[in-house]
């Protein structure tokens, strides 16, 4: 008899029934996680594919690429919008990606030190990256293109 | 068993070798378990480019030209051939997790799901038809 068996009083388990212990907990993260990757997958798709259409494919693609350009995007709330949706979503996506293969691959103390790493690296890049986007300031340099001149005078 | 059993003068005993590798399955070696391991492994390597990437961009909220200087380093050739590798990889990965999604969701995405893969492949040349020409010349011919 096996200890699950023991537990329920001896009844044989349908096939594929969760572990007791998941049964009694109140929360199932796994799912939830399970679940999150699959939305997020969705939204990613499309705020990632506009996120390189725009940088790195309309225009001058990737030459085009400075603080002006930045300053120039960030002017509009829309795309602070996006890029805090695009941080957040990304960055929880491979976090937890991460912990997935973590989980697979690591064994012992190393699991644990690994997904430590990945969260305090996480919850670190979260708040910068959150931060960057409220307080951006187009005027931190010299202006440099016309509407940043305008901006900033 | 095989050669004892002959040796034991079995008259009907017949070898059977062992496989030098474990046979097939629906799965092992097909078109499942490669979309499975191009997407852990473009996985990673997104997400390590995405460490990366937050924090050369935070470099906007501190000083200008070092944000300048720093995005320009992704203007050089070999970067941009790593550009290139990047959107291979997000294409990849994205277009594998939708056919997860579809796999996951609903019951034709399970019954065509080898399908569903050479269609993710195809739709990923086309991607990188349409995008890699263009980068390559933002990269190599000049502003």
């Amino acid at each position: 008899m096996t200890l699950r068996q023991a537990q329920d009083g001896g009844a044989i388990e349908a096939p594929r029934s969760r572990p007791v212990a998941d049964r009694t907990r109140r929360v199932n993260w796994e799912k939830w996680g399970w679940l999150y990757m699959r939305f997020s997958g969705v939204l990613l798709v499309v705020l990632i594919f506009g996120h390189l259409l725009v940088n790195l494919f309309l225009g001058s693609g990737v030459s085009a690429i400075d603080f002006a350009f930045v300053a120039g995007k960030l002017a509009n709330p829309f795309w602070i919008v996006w890029d805090t949706l695009l941080l957040w979503l990304a960055l929880i996506h491979g976090a937890n990606g991460m912990r997935t293969l973590t989980n697979d691959y690591a064994r012992g103390r190393l699991r644990i030190v690994i997904l430590v790493a990945l969260a305090g690296a996480t919850i670190v890049l979260l708040a910068l990256g959150t931060l960057v986007l409220t307080t951006f300031d187009p005027c931190i340099g010299d202006p440099t293109t016309d509407a940043l001149i305008e901006v900033c005078s | 068993m095989s050669s004892q059993a002959a040796r034991s003068g079995a008259a009907t005993a017949v070898t059977i070798r062992a496989p030098k590798r474990p046979a097939g399955t629906l799965y092992r070696g097909r078109e499942g378990m490669w979309s499975w391991v191009l997407h852990r492994i473009t996985g990673t390597a997104i997400f390590f480019f995405l460490l990366v990437h937050i924090l050369d961009t935070s470099l906007v909220r501190l000083n200008a030209d070092a944000y300048t200087n720093v995005i320009a380093t992704y203007k050089t050739p070999i970067m941009g051939l790593g550009e290139l590798a990047l959107v291979a990889a997000i294409g990849l990965h994205a277009l594998n997790g939708l056919r997860i999604i579809a796999i996951d969701f609903f019951s034709w995405g399970t019954k065509y799901q080898r399908v569903l893969f050479w269609v993710v492949i195809v739709l990923w040349v086309l991607l990188m038809l349409g995008f890699a020409p263009r980068h390559l010349m933002h990269v190599f011919g000049g502003e």
